[in-house]
């Protein structure tokens, strides 16, 4: 190594204590660009009470949890948040800070961001280390993290570069990155932060607060059978719910159907959705936009059921089947329950 | 008392209509090759500015920063109950990654002046980031409200809202002045026809200039008359350079953009080898035979 470079550093979410689970992908991903850096894997990890998650962290490959706990930094709320991570940054200065690309880190990576006045890049669906030549500017730089992303509404993937000063930053996308299994054996070290705000940061009062978790974790599904458009109403859904659980698998759906009302959105499967990554995605009347394909496409196999043999979704199938899923359905039912 | 709204709007390509050559060379957007709409989210955030001048008395400004025809948008703003518009247009603007975008908006409100509320869409749609409206109020130095559904109540020094959380929902309190992005969820007002008659004339001095080369007419008083009428009558759309708003050359466009695009990739759905199964009882057995020898099912 020529010069010195900061650490990888990850924003860790968690709601009552408990670690997202974008969170923990991240760490696993920061682990594996420290490694081709020659750096640490640190978590950044705020709120009140949260001894609890350290050892989670380590186990998932922290060398350092930056630990602030404070009752200010719980609930969540931006302006504290965001001052508690800059002066973090101008002590230890990273080379790079992972968000997760939810609604609380694309709300507080972009004011520490703009605060800093460095890159950042939304929405990262895959990240690696590269050179980069600026050819306009004519400078070279190297080991800069190539922050990849889709845009245009999916009908582009563009890579981009932060040529400012460090960090750069990112939100990733939940479902993206691999998560591996954590090795209890692994320890870090926890460095408490005394946690240094004033009036002008608490001002956002939250006065109520409604929240349940997500009814559904469709990122950890094996077998994901999902409804588009095609399925025709509510009562039909009833169709896709049967395979699910003829299958031991989960209920997915479009946007298409989630917009008209037939199933709720914590089932919604793609850029607006949950990226999923099963055994087996069964994509039923599902037409197959780009949005959508852009969160289930890494599935080990699809199969799709659509009544129309121009269907996108049959271009990315592996198995395809042409016909009315009325009458496929049960067909697939009937031949599970022959041969299990 | 009257409130100062002041909504940051966006002219989007429309991103549902991708033709060929919608990128140019150097990575950035070709906004000339696809059709140009109002960003979705941004009619939330005007719709909801409107709503809070009928409920509360606000004068609703409507800025953009985009290229001489973003005045669409404006126009567009005025036909649904806008006050006032301002259009933030320069070259060196051009190329813009969010933290020079935010740079640029921060300093048009500024030049505006005092301001109750900011309002922004959450999001645009050819870049879906989300980040303009954070570090926007953070160029401000105010608060940041994300995510809000609707304004329960405003009063001279602050306001509440109902705002989406991940699995839920907040009402949050926060002083004057503040920035909220808006979520889809209202219904975006139609454009009211008589004022459509009255605003179809509004415009920037620009483009007074080039009505007037058009007709071939460049009677340099007339238009000097002209654009004093269009103050008269409320139609003059504020025309604002990187000069005018004080903006530092280094910090707008891409000199001020921290990140750069590398490289860009069209996405081209292939799969290739996709089996056609037949969707006869035997077919399907089949099919479900071999997921269950490779062990994907069972």
């Amino acid at each position: 190594m020529t010069k010195k470079i900061g650490n990888v550093w990850v924003f860790i979410e968690q709601e009552g204590g408990k670690i997202a689970d974008v969170s923990l992908e991240l760490v696993c991903k920061g682990r594996e660009l420290a490694n081709e850096l020659g750096v640490k894997t640190e978590a950044v990890l705020l709120g009140d009470k949260l001894d609890g998650c350290v050892d989670t962290l380590y186990s998932y490959g922290c060398d350092t949890v930056f630990l602030a706990e404070d009752k200010r930094l719980e609930p969540f709320t931006v302006l504290p948040f965001a001052k508690v991570i800059m002066s973090l940054i101008l002590e230890h200065k990273p080379n790079i800070l992972m968000f997760g690309a939810t609604y609380k880190g694309r709300e507080l990576a972009p004011r520490v961001a703009s605060e800093k006045l460095a890159g950042l890049t939304a929405d990262c669906t895959e990240l690696r280390i590269d050179d980069f030549d600026d050819k306009i500017n004519k400078q070279s730089y190297t080991d800069k993290l190539m922050q990849i992303r889709p845009a245009f509404g999916g009908n582009i993937i563009a890579t981009i570069v932060n040529t400012w000063d460090d960090p750069q930053m990112v939100t990733v996308r939940e479902g993206v990155m691999k998560m591996d299994e954590p090795n209890s054996s692994l320890k870090g070290k926890v460095v408490k932060i005394d946690v240094q705000l004033d009036n002008s940061d608490t001002v956002i009062k939250v006065i109520e607060r409604i929240r349940q978790d997500k009814s559904i974790n469709l990122g950890a599904a094996q077998v994901i059978v999902s409804g588009g458009y095609g399925v025709g109403s509510k009562d039909n859904f009833k169709l896709i719910y049967d395979l699910a659980e003829a299958l031991s698998g989960d209920v997915g759906a479009s946007r298409a159907a989630v917009d008209a009302g037939w199933i709720n959105h914590d089932h919604q499967v793609g850029q607006t959705g949950v990226t999923v990554r099963p055994k087996l995605y069964i994509a039923c009347g599902i037409s197959g936009s780009i949005q959508h394909c852009a969160g289930m496409d890494d599935s080990q196999k699809i199969i799709a059921i659509n009544a129309d043999p121009d269907a996108p979704i049959l271009s990315i199938a592996h198995y395809s089947i042409v016909g009315d899923l009325n009458e496929v359905i049960p067909k697939m039912i009937a031949a599970f329950k022959a041969k299990a | 008392m009257s409130y100062t709204v002041i909504v940051f709007v966006k002219q989007v390509p429309d991103t549902q209509n991708i033709t060929g050559d919608a990128m140019k060379p150097d990575g950035t957007v070709n906004r000339a090759a696809l059709p140009a709409i109002f960003n979705p989210e941004d009619l939330n955030a005007l719709e909801l500015a409107l709503q809070l001048k009928d409920r509360f008395g606000a004068k609703v400004v409507v800025g953009t920063m985009g290229p001489p025809n973003a005045t669409a948008v404006l126009r567009a703003s005025l036909y649904r109950g806008a006050d006032e518009c301002i259009l933030l247009t320069d070259r060196a603007f051009a190329g813009a990654d969010t933290l020079a975008t935010s740079y640029a908006l921060s300093c048009c409100a500024k030049k505006y002046g005092k301001f109750d509320l900011i309002l922004c869409g959450r999001q645009a749609i050819d870049g879906d980031t989300a980040q303009v409206g954070p570090q926007l109020a953070e160029k401000l130095a105010i608060p940041q409200l994300a995510y809000v559904e609707d304004v329960i109540d405003l009063s001279k020094d602050k306001v509440s809202v109902k705002r989406t959380i991940e699995g839920g929902y907040e009402v949050l309190e926060a002083p004057t002045p503040v920035l909220m992005t808006v979520i889809e969820g209202n219904e975006p007002r139609p454009m009211n026809a008589t004022r459509i008659m009255k605003y179809k004339r509004a415009r920037t001095r620009s483009e007074l200039a080039k009505d007037h080369a058009d007709a071939n007419y460049t009677d340099a008083e007339s238009l000097v008359e002209e654009a004093d009428n269009l103050v008269a009558k409320n139609l003059l759309i504020h025309e604002w350079s990187a000069e005018d708003v004080g903006a530092d050359k280094g910090r707008v466009g891409l000199p001020g953009s921290p990140t750069k695009v590398k490289k860009i990739q069209s996405v081209i759905l292939t799969g290739g080898d996709a089996k056609s199964v037949e969707p006869t009882e035997a077919g399907i057995s089949d099919l479900i035979h071999e997921l269950i020898e490779d062990h994907t099912l069972g």
